[in-house]
């Protein structure tokens, strides 16, 4: 490739609006009015919901959980119902240990449906998965005390943006309980195309979960020190 | 102890300081989402007509969080200087309203460690938009590292390069283009998109690579954990400033895996590089409403207050810059455009009255009821007050954070609006880089020289 000679060149290297020109000191027209349509988009995926029956169809007969959050609109305005699991819920559990992966709407359940199950496949690995709805991060915590999990992986849709409205982020906490706090999970986020692929995203989480069984914690204390490549396992 | 006040025949009594600072705060959703807030117009002006009442002196004798169990309380308590506290000691919170808006500004600096957060918050509960706006314009607070941030006529921006994958020329074409149009004198300060300390150290060279490529007098940031910070800077890298996230109780800040021995370990260890010219204010601090709320670790203190205190943490240091990420943390904790704003403005008082070189990331996200309107109006009304910094984002969309912020465009908008000029050495190299214009990209700034080819 040649150096880019004008401005709007730069958008070859970044999806971010680089080049775009100037209007005044403002955005042009064009570039104004494709800002607003993508706002619009972002605005109506927040109320995107799973498709729980094809999720099933795709990764079996997996059971589906729901926060304490009836709605959208109460998710989005109570947080602390979203991290709840249900009571009936808790105790409709089976006690499986190991790790487990929850699949978790989150705020905006589009990327969740479409790379929740090719991520799963990539991570080639016989945990039990469950489904929550109208869930936060921190169900998981429930989940993983429900189950008496070792560790809890959370793939969660992550709040959309102007760019993307199919991001997932997954959590990763060791010895979930009710009562772990934010500093006690590793994250990893923008699993999506164009962001961090599935094998790569697989590749850490399994680094993670082995760092995590080492060090028995997950969060600030386990640094995220994989080189690229992956193989040098802590 | 208790307070009472009597409105239209309704006597309204608030047990403690803190139920009183909560129920006269203007209503937000965060403060509905705790139960601390008024659950009337009536209730709320009643407790902000009893705050109004209430001496400042008050506040050194009533901790909202017990001094026992929390070491933001003790540090707040600790440093506080009676001296400079003197000149305003005689006044009520409603006397000390009136006092600032008729203030001079030097009269603005030597009170600084004589307020408390939580006086300064309850002063801001009492007042509206234009005072907060008008008081604020008076304070001075001028920080340095490569350049000088803060001076009056200033409006500095950091340059925020985030792409979803840290990709390397990504992040380049963006610094590149935040430059083209006046960004970057605050800090080019990039959110990592992990903490991968090898991909922070990556970055950290990639931006020590651009700033020295084009002799920018600026400073760069890796916004990682304070603990990933200090490792890069234990593998030699280049670490202009030590970022971290606070907040205003000892919970929060656990939460976030920080203490306030650590931050001083860290602001140490960044003094040991000695690589500011100017100065050596090397710590990047940033806050938000809710974040304790959010931790569980608010102590049944209202959000805006906790905010407050989080500036009393950040003012024990010396930050080069401090801001709050006002609509960031979403709409369970501001609701719409009419809270953020009136939060963004409330952040950028207090901080600025307790002596900080406040900015604000003035944003939104996607799940709240905000626009681009609403932030422009923001925009606006922070630059009338002075504000240090805003953000710069290519196009206003962060594409690794899915919020949007400020664009460098919205920069070049209030900079020209209010007749406001970037940090001064900053300006300087502008003008020599022949940057502005015109269109077309100068030759000293060809993207070949970054690795854009």
């Amino acid at each position: 490739m040649t150096a880019p000679t004008i401005w709007r060149d730069l958008r070859r290297f970044t999806q971010a609006r680089v080049g775009i020109g100037r209007a005044g000191n403002a955005v042009p027209t064009s570039a104004h009015l494709d800002f607003q349509e993508a706002h619009a988009a972002a605005r109506d995926a927040v109320w995107s919901a799973l498709d729980v029956a094809a999720l099933r169809a795709e990764l079996g007969e997996i059971p589906v959980l729901h926060s304490e959050a009836e709605d959208r609109k109460t998710y989005l305005l109570r947080p602390d119902l979203g991290r709840r699991l249900r009571a009936a819920d808790r105790t409709s559990l089976p006690r499986t240990g190991g790790t487990v992966i929850v699949i978790a709407d989150g705020l905006c359940a589009n990327g969740v449906q479409a790379q929740a199950a090719p991520l799963i496949r990539a991570l080639s690995a016989e945990w039990p998965v469950v489904i929550v709805e109208q869930a936060r991060v921190a169900i998981g915590d429930d989940i993983g005390e429900a189950m008496g999990a070792q560790a809890v992986v959370v793939l969660i849709g992550e709040r959309p943006g102007l760019s993307a409205q199919d991001s997932l982020g997954a959590y990763i906490t060791w010895q979930p309980r009710r009562g772990r706090s934010d500093a006690e999970r590793n994250c990893i986020s923008n699993i999506r195309p164009g962001g961090l692929s599935h094998a790569d995203a697989a590749a850490k989480i399994h680094w993670l979960l082995h760092g995590a069984k080492a060090l028995g914690a997950t969060g600030v204390s386990l640094k995220d020190e994989m080189v690229s490549g992956g193989l040098a396992l802590p | 102890m208790a307070f009472r006040h009597v409105i239209g025949g309704t006597s309204y009594l608030f047990e403690d300081l803190r139920t009183l600072l909560a129920r006269a705060t203007p209503f937000r959703s965060g403060d509905a989402l705790a139960g601390v807030a008024a659950t009337s117009a009536a209730e709320r002006v009643a407790a902000q007509k009893a705050l109004a009442d209430l001496p400042l002196r008050h506040f050194l004798n009533e901790a909202v969080i017990p001094y026992e169990t929390d070491d933001v309380t003790r540090l707040i308590l600790d440093s506080h200087e009676l001296p400079a506290f003197a000149a305003v000691s005689h006044l009520t919170v409603g006397g000390f309203r009136d006092w600032l808006l008729a203030a001079e500004p030097a009269d603005l600096v030597p009170i600084r460690r004589g307020l408390t957060p939580e006086m300064v918050a309850a002063v801001s509960k009492i007042m509206r938009v234009s005072d907060l706006i008008a008081v604020a314009a008076k304070c001075r607070v001028v920080t340095r590292f490569r350049n000088t941030i803060g001076l009056p006529g200033t409006l500095s921006i950091r340059l925020q390069p985030n792409h979803p994958t840290d990709d390397a020329r990504g992040v380049a074409a963006s610094v590149l283009d935040g430059l083209l149009l006046g960004a970057g004198d605050a800090v080019i300060g990039i959110n990592p998109a992990t903490d991968n300390i090898e991909a922070v150290l990556r970055l950290l060279d990639m931006l020590d690579n651009v700033r020295t490529r084009f002799a920018i007098p600026t400073q760069s940031c890796v916004l990682c954990h304070v603990t990933t910070a200090m490792l890069a800077i234990e593998r030699g890298a280049p670490v202009d400033l030590v970022f971290q996230s606070i907040g205003g109780t000892q919970g929060v800040n656990e939460s976030f895996g920080v203490t306030l021995a650590m931050l001083r370990e860290a602001e140490d260890a960044a003094l040991a590089l000695k690589r500011g010219t100017v100065g050596q204010d090397v710590m990047y601090f940033e806050t938000g409403q809710g974040s304790a709320l959010s931790a569980e670790a608010h102590h049944g203190v209202d959000q805006q207050t906790i905010e407050a205190r989080a500036y009393g943490v950040a003012r024990a240091y010396a930050p080069l810059l401090v801001n709050s990420v006002v609509g960031f943390i979403g709409p369970e904790y501001l609701f719409d455009g009419k809270q953020i704003l009136r939060a963004g403005l409330e952040d950028h008082f207090c901080g600025k009255l307790l002596g900080l070189p406040m900015g604000v990331d003035i944003c939104y996200t996607n799940h709240a009821e905000a626009d681009q309107d609403d932030m422009d109006t923001l925009l606006t009304c922070l630059a009338v007050a002075g504000v240090t910094y805003i953000m710069g984002v290519p196009g206003a969309d962060d594409v690794m954070l899915a919020y949007q912020s400020t664009s460098f465009h919205d920069g070049l908008y209030a900079r020209a609006a209010l007749g406001k000029t970037p940090a001064p050495e900053f300006a300087e190299w502008l003008e020599r880089m022949g940057i502005g214009k015109g269109d077309a990209i100068p030759a000293a700034m060809s993207p070949a020289l970054i690795g854009l080819e």
